[in-house]
Order: C-alpha cells, then sequence, then structure tokens
C-alpha cells in the first residue's frame, strides 16, 4: 500500500484539494468551481482513507475503480489526482487548455485515474454496474465508487442501473450521490422532486446512508459502513453539502450550477482556504 | 399507417404485420440461429467472450448461448441503456461482451450509451442487433431503417451488415478478432443459406464480386445481396448481364475495390440495401465516387424517407421496391 496514511490530516488533504482546483478554475478564470469546492471532503476521504490504489500505476488491477459519472467535476477529481500523486501538481496549469490532459469534462482517455467519460449525464451507475459485474467474474476484492450529483438522479438509466445492482447482488458497489440541490435550471428538487431519496433507494433494496458530506468524520464513518456493511447488496451514500464550502463569500454567493467567480475573487478565496488553515 | 384498399385481400395471406417473420423463401436452405451457434463455438475458444440482452435473448438466438454457458449470460431486464453501459463495464474489466437488442432500441434509444460508454471509451463490445431495415412487419416501432446511417455516423464503430446464415457464422470470429466495438446487423431464427455456392469468404472490410456481368453492377449489403443475386438470375435470363458486388462492411468501406468496379465503363451502378436511402450504403457509394471522379449512371434501392407501413413483409418489400421482382423491373427500367 502507497502512503494514504493520515500522516497527513483528511482535513489537510479536503484543504489542498478544494486549492488545486481553485488554482485551476484560476487558470481558465472559470470553471464548476462550486461543486469541486462541495465535494472535496468527499474525495479526500474517497482517495485518502477509503480508496486502494497504486498513484505510479493508475491501472493497477488491484485497484478500487472510482467512475466520475458528473464529467463536470473533473476539476474536483483532478484536484483529488493530483493530491493522491497520479497527476503532476505543475500540470493544473494546463487546465481546460488545447491538448491538455486535464479537459474542462472528464474524459476516459484524457487522464490517469480517470476511468469513464462523463459528461453526458445519467451514464456512470450503468458502467458501473458492468465493472462490478467483471470485477466478480474475475474473483476482485476490488469496490467500484461511482459518483454523482442529484440532479443525475433524473435520469431514468440511474433507477435502472439501480434495479439491476440489487438484482446481481452487487455489494462492490458504492454510489456516492453529491446532494447540494442544484442543477443547471436551479434548485434540483425543485426542477424534479427526488425526495425522500433515503427511502426510495431503500425501498430498491440498497443499503443506504446519508450524511453531511462536509463534516469529515461522518464522511470516514459512511464510507466504513458502506465497505464493511455485510448484506449482498449495494451501497449508496448520499451526502448533503454547500456549494462553494471552505470559501465563505462562495457558500453565501447566489447559487448557481456555474457560479461566477471574478478574476480578483480566486486569489481571495484561495486565501481564504489559506487562512482557514491556521484555525 | 396511411389506409390501402382492403378490398382485394388475397385468400390465403401466411403473415400479417407479426413482429417476427421469416425472411427465407419457401424451400430455401436455411441454419437455425446461425449467430447463436457461432458464438457458441467462439466463447468455447475465448473465455472472455460474455453474451448480454435486455428481455430479448430468444429473439435474437441468443438463447442458445445463455443455455450453454449460463453463468457467462447477462439478462440486463428491458433496459437498453443499461445494457449498453453495463457492457462497457464489463469490457473495461476485459471481457469481451456480445450484446444484443433489437436494432431499433441500439440505434435510437440507447444511441447515447454506445456513443460515449462504448464508441468514445472504444470499448471492446460487440453489438449484434436483430430487426434490421425491414425486416419487421410491425411498423416503426421494430423497424430499424436508419441504423446504418447513425452507426456509420459514430466514429470508432465498426457496421457489418451480413446476408446469411454462412456470413453471420464468418463475421462473429471476425468481429472477436477485430478490436474495438462493432455493430452487426443480425438476421435470426431460420435464416436463408446463400452464400455458399458462392465459394465466399467473410473479410471484415473486403467488398466480393459475386457474380459479374456486363449491364449493371449492383452493390449491395445484407437481405438485399440475397435479393440482388436472386434479380440478377432473373436478369440474364432476359439477356440482362448483372454484376454484384457484395459490401458487407459498411465501414470501414472497401472504396478501392467499390471503385475499381465502378469504374468498368457502360455499365450502369445500382446499390441497394435493406435501409433509408439516407445515410447508408448507397450514399456512402456515391460519395466515394464523387471524390474519386468517377461518375457511373447511378440508381438508388432501397427504403424511402418515411415511416414504412404495418404489413406483411412480402407486401412491404414489393410496395417499397426491395423484392427481387421489384429490383428487377426497377432495373430493367433504367438500362
Amino acid at each position: 500500500m502507497t502512503v494514504q496514511g493520515h500522516n497527513v490530516s483528511l482535513h489537510e488533504r479536503a484543504r489542498r484539494i478544494r486549492c488545486h482546483a481553485l488554482r485551476m478554475g484560476e487558470v481558465q478564470g472559470q470553471g464548476y468551481i462550486a461543486q469541486a469546492l462541495d465535494i472535496a471532503d468527499v474525495l479526500a476521504v474517497a482517495y485518502f482513507h477509503a480508496m486502494r490504489y497504486r498513484p505510479e500505476d493508475p491501472e493497477w488491477e488491484g485497484r478500487d475503480r472510482f467512475l466520475l459519472s458528473s464529467g463536470h467535476y473533473a476539476i474536483a477529481l483532478y484536484a483529488a489526482l493530483i493530491e493522491a500523486g497520479l497527476v503532476p501538481e505543475a500540470e493544473l496549469e494546463t487546465y481546460g487548455f488545447d491538448d491538455s490532459r486535464l479537459p474542462m469534462s472528464g474524459m476516459a482517455s484524457y487522464t490517469p485515474g480517470m476511468e469513464m467519460s462523463g459528461g453526458s449525464l445519467g451514464l456512470g451507475l450503468t458502467i458501473a454496474v458492468g465493472r462490478c459485474l467483471g470485477l466478480k467474474r474475475k474473483g476482485s476484492d476490488s469496490f467500484v465508487y461511482t459518483l454523482f450529483s442529484d440532479g443525475e438522479l433524473d435520469e431514468g438509466s440511474k433507477w435502472e442501473a439501480m434495479m439491476s445492482a440489487t438484482h446481481y447482488k452487487l455489494d462492490n458497489l458504492i454510489a456516492v450521490v453529491d446532494v447540494n440541490n442544484q442543477q443547471a435550471d436551479g434548485p434540483s428538487g425543485q426542477m424534479m422532486g427526488f425526495e425522500p431519496l433515503v427511502d426510495k433507494v431503500r425501498s430498491f433494496g440498497w443499503f443506504v446512508q446519508r450524511v453531511d458530506g462536509n463534516d469529515l468524520n461522518a464522511v470516514v464513518a459512511a464510507f466504513d459502513a458502506a465497505k464493511t456493511h455485510e448484506g449482498a447488496v449495494p451501497r449508496m451514500i448520499i451526502a448533503d453539502t454547500v456549494m462553494g464550502k471552505g470559501v465563505p463569500f462562495l457558500e453565501t454567493r447566489e447559487r448557481n450550477h456555474f457560479m461566477r467567480v471574478d478574476a480578483n475573487e480566486w486569489k481571495l478565496a484561495l486565501a481564504a482556504l489559506q487562512d482557514g488553515s491556521r484555525l | 399507417m396511411k389506409s390501402t384498399s382492403s378490398t382485394t385481400t388475397p385468400k390465403l395471406r401466411l403473415t400479417t404485420s407479426a413482429m417476427i417473420a421469416s425472411i427465407a423463401a419457401e424451400g430455401q436452405p436455411t441454419r437455425p440461429a446461425p449467430f447463436g451457434h457461432a458464438l457458441i463455438e467462439l466463447a468455447r475458444r475465448r473465455p472472455e467472450v460474455v453474451g448480454m440482452t435486455a428481455d430479448l435473448g430468444k429473439y435474437t438466438d441468443l438463447h442458445v448461448f445463455a443455455k450453454e454457458f449460463p453463468d457467462r449470460y447477462y439478462q440486463m431486464g428491458m433496459a437498453e441503456q443499461l445494457l449498453f453501459g453495463g457492457a462497457s463495464g464489463l469490457a473495461a474489466e476485459g471481457f469481451m461482451p456480445f450484446v444484443t437488442t433489437y436494432a431499433v432500441f441500439a440505434s435510437r434509444r440507447a444511441y447515447d450509451f454506445i456513443h460515449q460508454t462504448i464508441a468514445e471509451e472504444d470499448r471492446n463490445v460487440k453489438i449484434a442487433c436483430a430487426l434490421p431495415g425491414l425486416t419487421s412487419g410491425y411498423g416503426p416501432s421494430h423497424q430499424a431503417a436508419e441504423d446504418l446511417a447513425l452507426f456509420r455516423a459514430m466514429p470508432n464503430m465498426t457496421v457489418i451488415d451480413p446476408c446469411d446464415a454462412l456470413e453471420i457464422e464468418q463475421v462473429v470470429p471476425a468481429m472477436a478478432a477485430h478490436r474495438g466495438p462493432v455493430y452487426m446487423r443480425l438476421l435470426r431464427g431460420q435464416v436463408p443459406l446463400v452464400l455458399e455456392e458462392y465459394g465466399y469468404k467473410f473479410e471484415l472490410g473486403k467488398a466480393k464480386h459475386l457474380r459479374s456481368g456486363d449491364d449493371v453492377l449492383i452493390i449491395s449489403s445484407g437481405l438485399l445481396t440475397m435479393r440482388a443475386l436472386e434479380a440478377a438470375k432473373k436478369l440474364e435470363a432476359d439477356r440482362v448481364g448483372a454484376s454484384v458486388l457484395h459490401v458487407p462492411t459498411i465501414k470501414p468501406l472497401d472504396v478501392e475495390t467499390i471503385v475499381a468496379a465502378c469504374r468498368k465503363p457502360g455499365r450502369a451502378v445500382v446499390v441497394a440495401e435493406n435501409h433509408t436511402v439516407i445515410g447508408g450504403l448507397g450514399e456512402a457509394v456515391a460519395a466515394v465516387l464523387m471524390r474519386e471522379r468517377v461518375h457511373p449512371a447511378f440508381h438508388m434501392i432501397g427504403l424511402p424517407d418515411e415511416f414504412l407501413a404495418a404489413g406483411a413483409l412480402p407486401t412491404l418489400h414489393d410496395r417499397y421496391g426491395i423484392s427481387t421482382d421489384a429490383i428487377v423491373s426497377r432495373i430493367k427500367s433504367w438500362l
């Protein structure tokens, strides 16, 4: 196992993931930064507590798979992959530029550690089902994680995949839903009601936990429980998050799927995170 | 569909607008479930082969594979998006899924899933789809008149339209030998045996001359190659020499062979396909000929750009000009 220990605290990992994401946002002057900030804690726990992988060998057969269904969260995953050592930190300067390995929407062939091409929402959980079936065929004990957001629940394919994951007893599947209650046209629950989400997914036969996705202890406990749950059922962690988390002036900004950040604000946001690290 | 006179109903109607109808003529030699049996043969040699379907195992001949290899068979329920996304995932883990459904559902319902999770990710998934073109009398819900156009347009996708049972048996191992996504139009059930007498051998990406003639060159694929061969025999009896060039691989197209055949002077070119005239083999050949500055008299036989009627296949094939007799009379009218 490589160094993923808690010699650096998860708080610090999450803070650095946020910083990497902000620096990429600054490079382009845009990006889905509010989502990156909200999901940083979940990614810190995934990459520095829960998952098994080798930074020097992104395709190591024994790795846990992480499928980013929400392709627009790529800026967040790149930040985690940089922090985890799969992508060199210097590369964040190329974010979104021509010929970069870090395009604005995540695609499998571009980036080490990017297991699928997202962007068209609703794909990830179906692929994850196939991955889980394949891993079981191989007798692998690896987990398949997939991250998607609440808005993606509007896609019928998500529910097709949920039914099948129970049918095939995919206890190697851990789905993480980012409930930030924001999708392209407005608050997710108002665009298409998805609650009561826990009851719905439980009724599909899943082991479901709902946690504050910005409470690191709660997220750690949820990942631990998801991995160790004894039932032969798929697992879901529903993470309620705050868009812009960690940067106070973004947390309180009017909620928007594609949050506007002015040119001078990237540095201010980074500074806010630096201040946070000294608390 | 639109009303047609029902006052002249023939006494004997063997078929109606059934979803599944045989394309074999009475007395024609056939083989049962060539795809399923070929897949079993392949799977014996290639342990990574798995079968997947969305509630159409019985109707895509995958059921014979399922019976032979129950633990290598995935029933995904009536959910085509899941079917293809799941196939991408299994392929990513090193398996070679052979995935079946009807051509309408793959090309229309699940197009984005095939585009993004299989073609864009370049996964080694083999797609075999029944009821291609006009091989169902059930109406547009089951008539995949546009599947070739849609899959031709998809980067990374290899597209094959086999003619008969013999060819399907040869295509299956060739699909496996090709690394990358492949779409095959599937003829299922009792599938006609046509190409044996021509000593035919399928090669991926190769067009094959099946017979020669000096008056007209018929370039065809799939079911329409069977019709073209029948039409050529009838034309011969009327002293019209018809050459038949079979093009089972729609993409990548065998440009060299097609252009060389079309360069032969004094011969009209007719492209015949079981597909809408938009975006299929006909337009593909036309574009190649324009690019290569080869300009023979050029005609297309295919399905019209309209929602096709429900009805018995022989009726519909006559109506839309893809029956043998309709092909013969149209070609004669063009010469």
